[in-house]
């Protein structure tokens, strides 16, 4: 059996090039141009998936983006399986493997199948009324089950392989969708001279016109023109066409996301090639002609397979050369559904009967009957057979009570629906637009716009081609001319052969069956029946928001693309209350699932975020040292010898540099350059320092508030002119500091001429620390005096290093004699090299930031951020030395006075000795009075740093604690889950209290 | 994503802008600022639905600080204005709003 319900000719599929592929397994064949969907229609596959909930046989529903049952996984390989794709916009290519998804163990035998039959319990909340109870068997029992058994398709476990690219463009029009509208209005834009983006989600552009065989534009046949206009808006250099690209979101001030792709229906991708990308656009004015999407009806039993929309089995006639199946009833309430039927009967097809819902019938049905259709009007299906695919209908008449009677079974393989088109309205309403509601049509259109944007065709509630085609084409001109291009006026189109899709109906459908029994289903994806949505009414739901959720109608992965208005009248009749006053749910992006892999783009692993490495870093990679990240740098962490760990690796680089002397690289530290005649007083007024009298030459240990009076940062600030100072700031506080000093001067003090230029990324900074410090760099060092008398401690000196300039900085983060040499990056692995070898010469060795950190708790020094946390005033941290106290104002100031940070009984930084020298306290543990507190007692302060000290032989710790100064030698408590650990409250300086070792 | 007009480069995407709180609050000397007005140049902001004048900084750019009147509901920028120049009058601004949205609803 191959492909039976393949028309001998017609369509736009390429039949000299057949194109095998599996689904479920099973070898099929199809063509190229079809879809997924259409091939297995061409091979008589109606059966497709399990519906979510009851895992009803599910069968082809539409032909576009709006499929709620066709999902399928399409894979390539284990890490190329893409599941919840939708058959009917899935491209086929040679090879391609598909599988149905959310059945077990197959489609034609469904384990699940069971919940139809149990169905009665499956009602709206079932899942929050069910499972209530145990509230423990949840997560044990109940969801992994429910998840297991609701399966939408399985992402891929590995890593994806391909790639996917990003582009930004601008253009002063963009026309989405590229239907009759949209080509008018692509075609109106390109001829003012606009640049145009054109995109359209599917292979072909064309839209309606590529599966309607009747309709003639100026004299061709609407494939032509199409044909026609496509050409010339792709030959123009001033217009971008893009297929296969769908416009997903649609955010502020006319930033459109579209979603590119390339390579999904190739059957060898080019390894040069992305699988998608991008493309974000930035248009002057957008036109929208999305086109509309047709309804379901709702009536009992419609969703068998061998049941979908008129429209869609129109285009797989018309477009794929595709019968649905070779004996097809037609149920409606629309006069496109005709065109349906008459385009099938004139196939071959045969059509027992068109069941028209309109008690008058519609434009069409003389010229069926004439045809020789039989045409039942104020007919309605009352339920369908069929055990996987539709075997027959019952139909009955409308009566004038609103009862139907029973009329007759048709038997039939196959039953087409159309209630009506709705208008796409999601990148209207996404663009925050205002939806109108026409009462006359009964249904919703774009209102007023928020954006610069316009919509035209079926999306406009347009639907006579004639005026689809004279609206796109106004609305390109209209888009062109807004956006500054002179405009040759509008056009009028001559169109015949075309019918307007009159007609249609809302909610669900009237029958004669038990309705407690019988399933009309309005959101397919989701199972929801019309009697849902009624019984979440009963419940006492309101707001179509409310029921939405509580039903899960319009939730599944479509949106309910075509469930959200039948779902709307349905609640709005159980309400009674008009269609607007219940409301309509919000449009959200994407207006169809969109890879992860376009998001993410190119920023995964090594691109995630930008990486940092200072200039000797290769350096420091060669010779062993592990990396740690702070911020986005890489830093040294330790250099740890031939089978060192790390504990003893940080041991001996801590007793190297108290012993002998260190090298560490402090490059990452933030440097800002303050110039200008203002530089000093501005400094005096940023810091909590005094500045002003700051000799040239000298240093400042600088202290940063913020104006609430916390501390902000903190960093040595060296004086190298009188109107230039070189500042120092964290390593992570680089950019807000900068910021913050940026906005003191730009709005705070714009009297004050001052510059500041980040330097950070400009100077290598080599830290050499310890008793051979001086001796270490002397031999390199050229123009500088480095004797005790002639660069005092807190000195910075101008000079030169190997040949190379430097700014020479006398300063300690160890305790010890130090020097930081500053010298331009480009020179930094060479500098650094050449005083390795002169520190290694005189026993020392290079440390890392673990060392560092040791290093300096040891000296009680903070680190902002890891000691404070922005509720630490300069004196709770230790510092309130640094404040300039006889300044008439400095940024904190005024906040450092408030009643509320003089009280007693704040934090204050102390060190804590644990008892048991051996034990190591965690950072961020709390800390109590009490070994056993007390339930909901609070803790009194907690551990900021904690490490283990080589040279003193003991662990040690820094923290904060309530009134810390005023506890010396007493002892408190960090409870941990094994145990409080006693500790002894001590002076943050654990080693060298006099500090004669900074000044030998 | 917002385009937002830098009043010294012109308009420029959002992802290159920081904003940097609300505007026209003036900081307090210390003499003579008790600690409740203290508490409230610190803390207190006006968090209005409607228009607001605020801070913004082209950081990614020229890097200056600017003003600019936002509506908090829809985003749209109204104005941007310099550093130091006089806070527009928002109601004004919100009154010429409701008027073109008038006049937009009756052009329909
Ligand atoms: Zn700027």
């Amino acid at each position: 059996m191959s492909q039976t319900f393949r028309r001998p000719e017609g369509g736009r599929i390429k039949r000299n090039k057949p194109v095998a592929f599996r689904f479920d397994g099973r070898a099929l064949t199809g063509y190229e141009g079809d879809t997924l969907a259409s091939a297995l229609l061409a091979n008589g596959v109606h059966l497709v998936g399990r519906s979510f909930k009851y895992h009803r046989p599910r069968g082809i529903l539409t032909a576009g983006a709006e499929e709620p049952n066709a999902l399928v996984t399409v894979s390539r390989d284990a890490a190329r399986s893409t599941p919840n794709l939708r058959a009917t916009q899935v491209e086929i290519y040679e090879g391609m493997t598909a599988e149905s998804q959310n059945r077990w163990p197959s489609l034609a035998f469904d384990a699940s199948a069971v919940n139809d039959l149990l169905s009665p319990i499956f009602v709206s909340g079932f899942y929050y009324k069910t499972f209530m109870w145990p509230a423990k068997f949840w997560t044990s029992v109940y969801e992994p089950r429910i998840r297991a058994a609701a399966g939408l398709g399985k992402a891929p476990e590995l890593p994806d392989p391909d790639r996917y690219q990003s582009r930004f463009a601008h253009c002063d029009v963009l026309v989405i969708g590229a239907g009759p509208a949209g080509l008018a209005a692509a075609l109106a834009a390109m001829e003012s001279g606009a640049r145009v983006i054109l995109c359209d989600e599917q292979a072909e552009m064309g839209g309606s016109l590529l599966s309607d065989p009747d309709v003639t534009i100026e004299g061709q046949s609407g494939r032509q023109w199409s044909t026609d206009v496509i050409m010339a808006l792709a030959l123009s250099d001033r217009v971008t066409c893009l297929t296969r690209t769908t416009a997903f979101g649609y955010f502020a001030d006319n930033f459109v996301a579209l979603a590119e792709r390339i390579t999904d229906h190739m059957a060898t991708p080019p390894a040069s090639s992305p699988r998608e990308r991008l493309w974000q656009v930035r248009a002057k004015q957008v036109v929208i002609a999305t086109g509309a999407l047709e309804r379901p009806l709702v009536f009992p039993e419609n969703d068998r397979p061998g049941i979908l929309f008129a429209d869609a089995a129109r285009t797989y006639l018309n477009r794929y050369g595709v019968m649905a199946g070779r004996k097809t009833v037609v149920a409606t309430a629309c006069d496109s559904a005709y065109l349906a039927a008459l385009d099938l009967h004139r196939a071959g097809v045969e059509v027992p009967a068109i069941l028209d819902i309109r008690r008058e019938g519609g434009a069409l049905t003389a010229a069926a009957r004439a045809a020789g259709i039989r045409v039942e009007t104020g007919a309605t299906v009352t339920g369908t057979r069929g055990r996987l695919r539709v075997a027959s209908v019952e139909f009955g008449h409308v009566q004038a009570d609103g009862s139907v009677r029973h009329d007759a079974v048709l038997p039939c393989d196959s039953l087409l629906m159309s209630g009506g088109w709705t208008p796409t309205l999601h990148m209207f309403s996404q663009s925050r637009g205002k939806l109108r509601y026409e009462e006359v049509t009964g249904r919703y259109l774009p209102g007023r716009s928020a954006e610069h944007e316009r919509s035209a065709g079926a999306c406009n509630g347009t639907m006579a081609l004639g005026a689809v085609l004279d609206e796109g084409y106004a609305a390109g001109e209209n888009a062109a001319r807004a956006a500054g291009l002179a405009t040759r006026g509008t056009k009028t189109f001559a169109v015949a052969g075309a019918t307007t899709p009159d007609g249609q109906v809302l909610g669900a459908l009237p029958h004669d069956r038990n309705p407690g029994r019988v399933k009309a289903f309005v959101d397919f994806q989701h199972d929801v029946t019309a009697k849902d949505i009624k019984l979440a009414v009963r419940e006492g739901f309101r707001s179509i928001e409310h029921v939405k959720r509580y039903t899960t109608t319009g939730m599944a992965t479509d949106q309910g693309k075509t469930s959200n208005m039948n779902a709307l009248a349905i609640a709005a009749g159980a309400l009674d209350k008009p269609i607007p006053a219940v409301g309509l749910t919000t449009f959200r992006m994407p207006y169809t699932p969109t890879t992860f892999g376009i998001f993410a783009n190119t920023s995964r692993g090594d691109l995630f975020d930008p990486v940092r490495r200072t200039s000797t870093h290769d350096w420091a990679a060669a010779a062993g040292a592990e990396f740690e990240n702070v911020g986005m740098w890489k830093r040294a962490w330790y250099f740890p010898r031939q089978g060192e760990s790390m504990h003893a690796a940080v041991d001996r680089e801590c007793r190297t540099v108290r012993a002998a002397v260190g090298i560490f690289d402090a490059s990452t530290l933030g440097k800002i350059e303050v110039v200008g005649p203002d530089a000093a007083e501005f400094m005096h007024r940023i810091y909590v320092n005094p500045f002003l009298k700051l000799e040239v030459g000298r240093c400042r240990y600088g202290i940063m508030c913020r104006d609430d009076g916390f501390v902000y940062d903190d960093g040595v600030v060296g004086r190298i002119a009188a109107d230039r100072f070189h500042v120092t700031t964290t390593t992570g506080g680089a950019p807000r500091v900068l910021s913050h000093m940026e906005d003191y001067l730009q709005t705070e003090w714009t009297d004050l001429k001052v510059w500041l230029t980040s330097t950070t990324e400009q100077w290598a900074v080599i830290a050499v620390q310890g008793p051979k410090a001086r001796e270490a760099i002397a031999p390199l060092i050229e123009g500088i005096d480095l004797s005790k008398a002639a660069m005092p401690h807190m000195s910075v000196r101008m000079g030169t290093i190997l040949g190379v300039p430097c700014r020479l900085f006398r300063m300690s983060f160890t305790g010890e004699l130090g020097f930081e040499i500053n010298v331009p990056a480009a020179y930094g692995k060479a500098i650094w090299e050449a005083v390795h070898a002169r520190v290694v010469a005189l026993g020392g060795c290079p440390y890392g930031t673990e060392a560092m950190h040791v290093l300096r708790a040891e000296k009680g020094y903070i680190i902002v951020g890891q000691d404070t946390d922005g509720t630490v005033t300069p004196d709770e941290a230790g510092v309130g030395w640094a404040v300039g106290k006889s300044k008439p104002d400095f940024v904190g100031k005024r906040g450092l006075a408030r009643a509320d940070l003089l009280k007693p009984g704040r934090t204050q930084l102390v060190g804590l000795a644990t008892v048991d020298p051996k034990v190591v306290l965690e950072e961020g543990a709390q800390i109590t009075p009490d070994a056993d507190p007390a339930p909901r007692t609070h803790a009194i302060g907690h551990v900021t740093s904690a490490y283990h000290s080589a040279v003193l032989g003991r662990s040690i710790a820094l923290a904060m604690v309530e009134r810390g100064r005023s506890r010396l030698g007493e002892t408190l408590h960090v409870p941990m889950p094994g145990g409080a650990i006693a500790v002894t409250v001590v002076d943050p300086v654990f080693y060298d209290k006099e500090g004669g070792r900074l000044d030998p | 994503m917002l385009l937002i007009t830098c009043p010294i480069c012109g308009p420029r995407p959002e992802i290159e802008f920081r904003n940097m709180g609300e505007a026209h609050i003036a900081r307090p000397t210390p003499e003579g600022t008790s600690d409740d007005d203290m508490a409230a140049f610190l803390y207190l902001r006006s968090n209005p639905k409607g228009l607001i004048a605020e801070r913004w900084r082209h950081v990614h750019g020229c890097a200056r600080f600017f003003n600019a009147v936002r509506h908090t509901v829809t985003d749209k920028f109204v104005t941007v204005y310099e550093v130091g120049a006089p806070k527009p009058d928002l109601a004004a601004l919100a009154a010429d709003l409701a008027a073109d949205l008038a006049a937009r609803e009756a052009g329909r």
